[in-house]
């Protein structure tokens, strides 16, 4: 009995052990640049003080402002539209034959599958070939291209799992088909068009290489930022806008979580 | 009838975004800078200096997605068991460092790994020998690893939270060992995951050129590199599209291998 | 049902933060610039000038100012040649804007607009005979040398005197070479007697030979980033201009500079307008304020690069920034090689890139 006991421990202790290696493998780097960011010297080799001067410097930089800003507004314009676009393509998909179905479902698949500098290349490629001068506008067209693929990937499904007779139901009691898709449709596949836009919004976020060669003059985004910095020499501002990033995410993250429970345990 | 129409923007996207661009990467590969046909740009993948590159790559890309799928499969079993508080917080725990840019996180590793960086200075302070891979190739794998192991995690872990336990169990009851359960139920009923997983970390790592930026010190040049080096700064379009439509044949050919192994897989576990 | 909650909630969150930095953005954009002249579009290296004088720009001329950076010379030049991306005004080493002027890229400047460069000092005119003669496109930022930065606690100061110690083993993986082509081959040039700007593919493979030799011995390949790794001293040796010299004493006491025996590139930065300018008049204030006195000064404070300019004195009291005149004579600078002999070199670089 203590022989079987001490190796479920040991077995246990193990598990511990491993999860426990990896948290510090994923968070070490994390919580360097954390306490980095509040390390009063511009060299990363020396503590020598505490400060938040780094801080001040990142809310007072524009470059990093812009950015910012930049990286927000691509991300919500590209997936708002691309949610548009791939909710109708999604309703017109459904209206055609099985084969032309698929074929487009297999096109709507290559930017998905594609190396991300390729679809980089190419549609920079594309955009000068045509004398278009990369701007803000090429940028989001990119991130749009991209993202449609999410959303569609999201929502189809719904689609299929929609029950056909309650919108036939709904015209036949006189709705018209504008309204029947709003109050019938829409409800049941909204789960769907959520999480695809959620879904762009965050590849769009995170996009590096596609922006790297969209990007026109003076547009950057904190990806391009933070890489075109780091050539230069990392400055602790960066470590400061990390910081803000985690914990940005951190506090979104948990507060969805607290509240998606609390509504659960309502519900019951 | 009409309905059909409301695809028309989602086609016009298509058209613009990806089949045309498509067309222009493979013109330009295809020909000379006068616009004549050539093979030339594809055929240069087999020059010295370009094969030695795509060697690299494919292979530090094969040794990070093994290290990922060998630390994230034991991960996901013990996740799966796990009776710490809520599991949904457990995989949101080792999902998180994902929702950080990619380019912060492997900037965290150039500042941790640098030869007077935070690392090598606990070392120096334990008395341990001094970790030496900034600027090699081990450290470009180490950052690949580190960036998209959570690509690897999430699709195992939604593989093997799906196996049914009354399988697992009928297993034990028949008398197999633990290992043997692995072998013969979780593994194989996890391919699809394993798979997505795969395809997952290898792509991205065998055409990165970020992470081979800022961890190999300009001295790890992978294909990645090469072909962003054409567009950036030597400004010969036609042989970076020649080059990146071999990149393409590669992943298609990877993305094969691995659906024909899925596919086996399934096949076995029938 | 649970996860559409999650969901909206997470939406409404991520629309509430769109919402803020919009808010934000606009605000500033309103309050940067007092009457709205337009905006002007400048490229530039990396970190080369004080980050303050953006604003004061702003604030002195009218115009919103937009600026984006590049790492290389060889970096912008794609850009501005296929006019990937539009821009008024550029900062371009000397060959490159020998380079844009052969390719047409570059527009006159009207020095009725640019008024402050009368500041220039004279000792930076000689250099533009070799890439821009009369200064009609270009007006310099800075000048300086190309040398090799050393720790003294960390090598002896006395035996780095050659670029030939580049080459010692026992500096291995103690080195930070420039990850820049050009300069790469002067330093191998100079080793062998070569010429900076020889197009000679003989001697062009002979130098790309001698440096694949030393590769093992470089820590790191980095331009502006190399002086940290000095600061940290991660490494020992490093090739670096004499402008980044004051600014790391500062911050590592042990840190010397040595212009090598050989001889060694002398190099102008410079701002250029591009010929397809959107705001030509825009681009020339924005030199004309960089050619200011205290506008000059300030950058100096920043950047510790010598800064041609009359009302910077600082300059001539640093005997790093102003090599003397014996050490000026073994000196060259990089010229525009023509597009052949740019992809011969491109071609042997990247067998030193690849290999």
């Amino acid at each position: 009995m203590t022989r079987k006991n001490g190796r479920a421990r040991a077995v246990a202790f193990g598990k511990g052990l491993y999860l426990a290696l990896i948290l510090l493998f994923l968070y070490l780097p994390i919580f360097t640049l954390m306490v980095l960011s509040f390390n009063e010297g511009k060299t990363m080799s020396k503590w020598t003080g505490f400060s938040l001067k780094w801080y001040e410097e990142m809310f007072s930089s524009r470059t990093i402002m812009d950015a910012l800003g930049n990286t927000l507004t691509i991300a919500f314009w590209a997936a708002a539209i691309a949610t548009v676009v791939g909710l109708l393509a999604c309703i017109g998909m459904n209206a055609m034959k099985d084969r032309s179905r698929l074929v487009l479902m297999g096109i709507n698949n290559i930017p998905l599958l594609n190396a991300d500098i390729v679809t980089g290349i190419s549609i920079m490629m594309t955009f000068i070939v045509c004398g278009i001068s990369l701007n803000y506008g090429t940028v989001l067209f990119s991130h749009i291209t991209f993202c449609i693929p999410y959303v569609i990937l999201s929502v189809m499904p719904k689609f299929k799992q929609l029950e056909s007779h309650t919108y036939e139901a709904a015209l036949d009691l006189g709705a018209s088909p504008v309204y029947a898709f709003f109050k019938v449709v829409l409800p049941d596949i909204m789960p769907g068009v959520l999480s695809g836009f959620l879904l762009s919004f965050t590849m769009s976020v995170d996009d590096f290489v596609i922006t790297h060669f969209t990007r026109g003059a003076g547009i950057n985004t904190l990806s391009t930022l933070i890489y075109s910095q780091v050539k230069v020499g990392i400055r602790p501002t960066l470590y400061a806008l990390s910081t803000v990033i985690f914990v940005l995410v951190l506090v979104i993250l948990i507060v969805v979580n607290i509240l998606s429970n609390r509504k659960e345990t309502e519900e019951l | 009838m009409t309905k059909k129409l409301f695809s028309g923007p989602f086609l016009a996207f298509i058209l613009c975004g990806t089949i045309v661009p498509m067309c222009v990467i493979a013109f330009y590969g295809l020909t000379d800078r006068s616009g004549a046909f050539t093979l030339e740009n594809i055929l240069a993948i087999a020059t010295r200096n370009h094969a030695q590159a795509l060697g690299l790559s494919l292979g530090l890309a094969l040794i990070s997605t093994a290290i990922c799928l060998l630390l994230a499969f034991p991960l996901g079993l013990i996740l799966k068991d796990s009776k710490l508080g809520k599991k949904g917080f457990m995989v949101f725990v080792f999902i998180l460092p994902m929702w950080m840019n990619f380019l912060l996180r492997t900037m965290a590793w150039q500042v941790l790994l640098e030869r007077n960086g935070i690392i090598n200075i606990a070392l120096k302070a334990l008395g341990l020998p001094l970790l030496d891979i900034i600027n090699t190739p081990a450290a470009v794998v180490l950052g690949m690893v580190y960036d998209y192991l959570p690509f690897m995690v999430l699709p195992i872990y939604n593989a093997l939270i799906k196996i049914d336990k009354s399988l697992i169990e009928a297993a034990y009851d028949l008398g197999a060992d633990r290992a043997l359960v692995l072998r013969k139920v979780l593994i194989p009923l996890s391919v699809p995951g394993i798979v997505s997983g795969i395809t997952m970390v290898f792509v991205p790592s065998l055409t990165t050129f970020a992470i081979s930026t800022m961890l190999g010190g300009g001295k790890v040049n992978l294909i990645g590199n090469i072909i962003e080096q054409e567009f950036t700064v030597s400004s010969n379009w036609n042989l970076g599209a020649g080059l990146s439509l071999v990149m393409m044949v590669f992943i298609i050919i990877s993305m094969a291998l691995i659906e024909k192994f899925d596919r086996e897989g399934e096949g076995n576990m029938i | 049902m649970k996860n559409l909650k999650k969901i909206t909630a997470l939406l409404l969150a991520m629309v509430l933060a769109v919402g803020l930095m919009a808010g934000c953005g606009g605000g500033d954009g309103k309050g940067g610039a007092a009457d709205d002249k337009g905006k002007v579009y400048v490229y530039c290296f990396g970190d080369y000038f004080d980050p303050e004088l953006e604003y004061e720009f702003e604030e002195a001329t009218g115009y919103d100012v937009v600026i984006d950076y590049f790492d290389t010379n060889e970096e912008l030049y794609p850009v501005i040649k296929n006019n990937t991306a539009q821009y008024d005004v550029i900062c371009a080493s000397d060959y490159m804007i020998a380079k844009l002027i052969d390719g047409g890229l570059l527009g006159e400047i009207n020095y009725d607009n640019v008024p402050n460069a009368a500041n220039i000092t004279e000792n930076v005119k000689p250099f533009f005979d070799e890439f821009d003669p009369g200064m009609k496109y270009s007006l310099p930022h800075t000048w300086g040398t190309y040398g090799i930065m050393y720790n003294k606690a960390m090598v002896d100061a006395a035996e780095i005197d050659s670029w030939k110690d580049l080459w010692d083993e026992k500096y291995k993986e103690q080195i930070v070479m420039p990850d820049s082509l050009r300069e790469m081959y002067m330093i191998a040039g100079k080793i062998l007697g070569y010429s900076m700007n020889t197009t000679s593919e003989k001697e062009v493979k002979e130098m790309t030979e001698l440096l694949l030799k030393q590769k093992p011995l470089v820590y790191k390949l980095a331009n502006d980033s190399a002086r940290e790794l000095m600061i940290g001293e991660s490494a020992a040796l490093a090739v670096i201009t004499s402008g980044e010299v004051l600014y790391s004493q500062e911050l590592n006491e042990n840190i010397g500079f040595v212009i090598p025996e050989e001889g060694t590139e002398v190099w102008t930065d410079c701002w250029a307008l591009t010929a397809n300018a959107a705001n030509k008049e825009g681009g020339e204030a924005w030199i004309n304020f960089m050619l200011d006195g205290d506008v000059a000064e300030d950058n100096f404070e920043y950047l510790t690069y010598a800064i041609p300019n009359i009302h910077v004195d600082d300059v001539t009291e640093e005997p790093v920034l102003n090599p003397s005149a014996e050490v000026l004579a073994k000196c060259e600078t990089l010229k525009n090689l023509g597009a052949e002999a740019d992809d011969m070199y491109s071609k042997y670089w990247k067998e030193y890139k690849s290999e």
